[in-house]
């Protein structure tokens, strides 16, 4: 892999808090190197900022190993930017030229307000959670971790889904700002096992419940979240909550 | 000072015993009784929901934005359990004796034993809360090997173990959440311990949204916070994972113990250049398949695929032959370290080595033509049906480093060289878990006690949900139980308020500095300093030369240090100097315990004692005690010894060949 | 969780959009496979639309076939409101929106159903009035025609005048381009929003769905155009 150096333009969303409007400025900054990461040249553009006596742009980051879910800019019209199955810390520098302009923006939704510049709040995903995303089994309460055996295929996917890290990509990429993709990974996670059976209906009722309070929209089916999800999170997971709440409505007692 | 508080009778007893016999505190009582968690990792998510089950009332803080970001999650091979599933030979003794030894005999016996024991529990524990665990066909729990073992007794699922296992606790917390039990403060930061008449009584924490500094009563606190490791700047640690919980409490009398004890992990993605910001872990699963070498020649500059079989040095195998590539992370990464500083190291800086899949690719390409009953293949069919078995196994881990280096390592070896991962010290507990401030605890790898002087593979995430779900519940019962009489205090008494008064002074001291230099500018040079005199391998002069430097560093950090922004409002640069503040204290400290060390042992590696071979050079005699160490003024601690008694193992030099 | 609950949900929404959804695709074979009746003018030049009017006037003197065009078009009527609703709630969930839009993990005509729904239904209003309230009440430009005794309305008459001018051809072709587009996303969107999650099914509906789509376009596109060219009639 050649690497190599360039110079880019920066278009970045700046607002002091979620009371002001913001708005976009325009940064360059130079000889950046096709081997950092996205963040790297962001943490280059704020000691820039820094030493120019002005604040630095306020980013969420943790882990920057593509596993913790805080990183949350739209790069140039896609979540996570232009990769595939990936998040913004493991963007490298590569997937740009000398010269590009980059836009970066925060997620854009009603129910993740922007709290300054690039971070948003998404608190909103813990309430979901909340609403029924567990096994209720409290400490010292388990059988024996092999006296249940799972198939093989349900436990496979339900890993498949359980890998969601709650970034909140699916909903920045939806037109709707829907937040379906990440509650049907978490009610597919806990139906397809066994230990989720007991609470499988009410889990889905009160957690689409939840999301509808949060004001997130509904789900048109168009598929972009799934596009852009660093984990994959495959669509079909919607599909399986629809099926979901579709029997536990039809089951409810009154 | 030190009172470990061990109980008494025969190890195996130990736990059952306290159980038994430690104090309780009935449902109505635990009602009115408060419990503080710093930290939402696998230690505090865990502690949090099971106390909340309990019925204290619990309130939660963690920096990041949810309690499910904590760095927990990012644990990739496994969790060790007990369960003997393979019938391999495993058991409660064995996985006791494999950490201790493990941890080069410097762990406490008594610890290590009831962690083992209570292994078992965590995994029942995380498949009913809905943990996806890898499963064999027939529906039963599959296991795989670490380094440090000869048994497989590591669960998994796929490379994101510590993601699955922590999204169950996290789920475990919401649950209390939502039931009232749990109030969880995110985006804040604890920055003092406030203590009443020699106990700790409460938090000041900083709401990171707003720059508010807030109050918070607890009976007990409990410290869950983490490891230090980004004290060297570069770590696999997370880029908020900070000291400053534990180094609060050290500063009101915590002690701390064997700081200098830090673990490098073997298998990393080497730094590519100065605008590095962390550095990215390959889980040790990997070296159950791949094998590690460095050409026979040195600085040798041909292409990896180049080199023919016979003039590559696989140094692991021809130095361990019992253990291979799958010697403990101490001894994997030295071995590295010591081929690149000898000059056989690769890559354009030399700082690393091959680990090589292509043996593995071809080996398991056989298997699975011979499974599908295809005879004469030719050899690239092989390798392609190799690949895909290898892509199941590996195949996120894969995907990691070609996205990180833009190589494919299913054509060519990876990279990869030693990063500091895990930290061993931490603040000094007892058997219970309480720090030497009453009331106040520390769990998880914010505490010393369970790995020694290292930490075998898929031990973390289990010493975590240890501590967590089964230890503290009992523990924290114990001490709470004299607490009932005691009300709530409020938070206007006066010790509430001159803490949050010194909390506010430093933040104001700090902002008022006005200096030129960035924080991140402080960080890297400490980072320098710490990697290169406090690294994987230490000596005198270095050290003491180190302690000078950082000592200086500290000067010019409060005198030139530039925090742009404003106190009340989201500040990302004054969050991150209050803690590079307490990470340059950190780091001298772990320097004065690596000077007082006059040995080798797990992964502090002293260069003036070791063996013929080069291997570590334990001093029993000497240095079989922890290191507690009591903060006295700037610049000064005083050392306080807590001997360690093996009654059931008796301490070797640890062979892995 | 009550019936109100359920269907207020965005996943109770939607079902209402996917049911009444999926009963307008029956609804729409039904019509197609009736209107075809004018093409067997290709097979017997002296039929004159006689098989379709005698359908056409089975369709409008049936009583259970009256009651179902009730359902139709309360369907319609709720396919209508429900998806203007979701519509403007779901344009409402991002108050402010971005600089650039992400385009490239969906189709242009899934994030369109809005705009499509809208030009279909301004194709249904004039289709309407051109035929349904023709048939029904004003039987404007509606000659009597009896077969066997049985005196009806010569549709396929309507059907001739109405389409022999071009601005109209491109109005009905313009709105089976839309309902094209509005069932390829529709159809299979129906599916999974009713629950169908097993990957057997959704490809082999997502097929069927594109297939239905052009098929169906394509068989109402035909009538006027053969009428206009003269092929028929």
């Amino acid at each position: 892999m050649e690497h190599y150096h360039m110079n880019l333009n920066l278009k970045v969303w700046r607002q002091k808090n979620s009371k002001t409007k913001g708005d976009f400025k325009t940064y360059q900054v130079k000889n950046i190197s096709s081997e950092m990461s996205f963040l790297e040249m962001f943490d280059v553009l704020n000691e820039q900022l820094i030493t120019e006596g002005e604040e630095p742009v306020a980013f969420d980051h943790d882990c920057r190993e593509g596993i913790c879910g805080m990183c949350s800019m739209y790069i140039n019209g896609k979540p996570h930017g232009p990769w595939q199955a990936n998040t913004t810390c493991q963007l490298h520098m590569r997937a740009f030229k000398d010269g590009d302009t980059i836009v970066v923006e925060p997620w854009r939704a009603n129910a993740f307000p922007v709290i300054k510049d690039l971070t948003v709040d998404r608190s909103s995903f813990d309430r979901i959670i909340q609403a029924g995303g567990y096994i209720s089994v409290n400490t010292g309460n388990a059988v024996d971790g092999n006296a249940l055996p799972i198939n093989k295929d349900n436990a496979d996917n339900s890993f498949a889904a359980a890998m969601c890290i709650g970034c909140g990509a699916c909903v920045a990429a939806c037109k709707n700002s829907s937040a379906m993709l990440f509650l049907s990974a978490k009610v597919s996670h806990l139906a397809l096992l066994p230990q989720g059976e007991p609470e499988r209906k009410s889990r889905v009722m009160n957690m689409v419940a939840q999301m509808d309070k949060e004001g997130f929209g509904a789900c048109t089916n168009t598929g972009a979240c799934e596009a852009t999800c660093p984990k994959e999170i495959s669509l079909t997971n919607i599909a399986r909550l629809n099926s979901e709440y579709l029997s536990a409505s039809l089951s409810a007692d009154k | 000072m030190l009172n470990a508080k061990i109980p008494s009778g025969p190890l195996e007893n130990k736990w059952a015993d306290y159980k038994g016999h430690c104090k309780l505190v009935n449902p109505a009582n635990k009602r009115k009784l408060e419990v503080i968690v710093v930290g939402t990792g696998l230690a505090g998510a865990s502690a949090a929901a099971s106390l909340g089950e309990l019925g204290y009332k619990v309130k939660a803080f963690c920096f990041q934005d949810s309690p499910r970001r904590a760095h927990s999650i990012a644990a990739q091979g496994g969790i060790n359990a007990a369960k003997n599933y393979q019938n391999d030979g495993d058991s409660v003794f064995r996985l006791f004796y494999d950490t201790i030894k493990g941890g080069d005999y410097r762990a406490r016996e008594a610890n290590v034993h009831r962690l083992a024991e209570v292994s078992t529990n965590i995994i029942d524990q995380c498949v009913a809360q809905g943990v996806p665990f890898a499963r064999e066909y027939g529906g039963l729990l599959s296991n795989r090997s670490f380094g440090g073992t000869q048994v497989q007794r590591t669960f998994y699922a796929a490379g994101q173990t510590g993601q699955q296992l922590l999204i169950g606790a996290y789920q475990a917390l919401e649950r209390q959440v939502a039931l009232g039990n749990v109030t969880m403060y995110s985006r804040h930061e604890m920055l003092e311990v406030v203590t009443i008449d020699g106990k700790a009584r409460g938090i000041i924490a900083r709401d990171l949204v707003n720059g508010q500094l807030e109050r918070h009563f607890g009976h007990a606190v409990l410290l869950c916070s983490g490891g230090y490791g980004n004290v060297f700047y570069l770590s696999t640690n997370a880029m908020g994972s900070n000291v400053t919980a534990a180094w609060k409490a050290h500063k009101k009398g915590a002690a701390f113990a064997n700081p200098c004890f830090t673990q490098i992990h073997p298998t990393c993605i080497p730094v590519s250049g100065d605008h590095q910001s962390k550095l990215t872990l390959m889980s040790e699963s990997l070296r159950n398949d791949g094998r590690i070498w460095v050409p026979k020649k040195q600085n040798d500059t041909r292409k990896a695929t180049d080199i023919p079989e016979e003039e590559r040095d696989y140094y692991l195998e021809r130095r361990y032959p019992a253990f291979g590539n799958l010697v403990p992370r101490d001894v994997a990464s030295r071995a590295a370290k010591e081929r690149c500083d000898a000059g056989y190291g690769v890559g354009s800086s030399k700082q690393a080595v091959y680990l090589d899949y292509a043996d593995a690719i071809l080996r398991y390409g056989k298997i699975e033509a011979g499974k599908q009953g295809k005879s004469n293949l030719p050899e690239s069919d092989i390798i392609a049906l190799g690949k895909e078995v290898v892509k199941a196994k590996y195949g996120n881990l894969f995907d990691m480093y070609e996205k990180i280096t833009g190589e494919n390592p299913y054509e060519v070896p990876m990279r990869i060289y030693p990063a500091v991962h895990y930290t061993m010290g931490g603040l000094w507990v007892d058997y219970e878990l309480q720090t030497t401030v009453p009331g106040l605890y520390a769990l998880g790898e914010a505490n010393f006690s369970d790995h020694g002087a290292n930490r075998l593979g898929a031990s973390a995430l289990m010493q975590g949900l240890a501590d967590g779900y089964f230890v503290i519940p009992y523990t924290l019962g114990n001490n709470l139980a004299d607490e009932i009489y005691n009300k709530a205090i409020e938070t206007s008494h006066p010790a509430f308020e001159e803490a949050e008064k010194a909390v506010s002074d430093r933040i104001h001291q700090l902002m008022n500095i006005k200096g030129k230099q960035s924080v991140e500018s402080f960080h890297k040079r400490l980072g320098k300093i710490m990697w290169d005199k406090c690294g994987m391998a230490r000596n005198k002069e270095g050290l003491e030369q180190a302690i000078r430097e950082i000592q200086a560093l500290k000067k010019e950090f409060w005198s030139d240090v530039r925090i742009p922004g404003e106190i009340n409002e989201m500040n990302t640069e004054l969050d991150k100097a209050n803690r590079v503040a307490d990470f340059i204290e950190l780091g001298e400290l772990m320097c004065v315990d690596a000077l007082n060390r006059n040995e080798s042992c797990g992964g502090h590696f002293r260069e003036e004692y070791q063996t013929p071979e080069g291997e570590a050079l334990r001093d029993d005699a000497g240095f079989m005690y922890v290191s507690a160490w009591e903060l006295k003024g700037e610049h000064q601690w005083q050392l306080h010894q807590e001997p360690l008694n093996y009654e059931v193992i008796k301490p070797t030099q640890r062979n892995y060949k | 969780m009550t019936w109100k609950q359920v269907f207020t949900s965005s996943v109770g929404k939607k079902l209402v959009m996917g049911l009444t959804g999926i009963s307008l695709v029956l609804f729409l074979i039904v019509h197609a496979g009736i209107n075809a009746c004018v093409f067997a003018d290709l097979a017997n030049p002296n039929e004159n639309g006689e098989m379709f009017n005698k359908a056409a006037h089975f369709m409008g003197s049936t009583v259970l076939i009256r009651l179902m065009e009730i359902g139709l078009f309360a369907g319609i009527i709720l396919h209508i409101y429900q998806g203007y609703l979701l519509t403007l709630e779901n344009n409402q969930k991002r108050a402010v929106g971005y600089a650039v839009t992400y385009k490239d993990g969906s189709k242009w005509y899934s994030r369109s159903m809005g705009l499509l729904g809208t030009l279909i239904l301004i194709f249904l209003i004039l289709h309407l009035y051109h035929f349904w309230v023709s048939a029904r009440f004003t039987h404007k430009g509606l000659e009597p025609v009896t077969y066997n005794g049985v005196e009806m309305h010569n549709m396929f008459g309507l059907m001739k005048a109405t389409f022999s001018e071009w601005w109209i051809i491109a109005v009905y072709t313009a709105g089976c381009i839309s309902l094209a587009y509005h069932l390829a996303h529709g159809f299979q969107s129906a599916f999974r929003t009713m629950g169908v999650y097993n990957n057997r099914y959704t490809t082999m509906l997502t097929s069927v769905g594109y297939a239905y789509s052009i098929i169906i376009a394509l068989a109402f596109i035909l009538m006027p155009l053969s009428f206009k060219l003269g092929w028929i009639g």
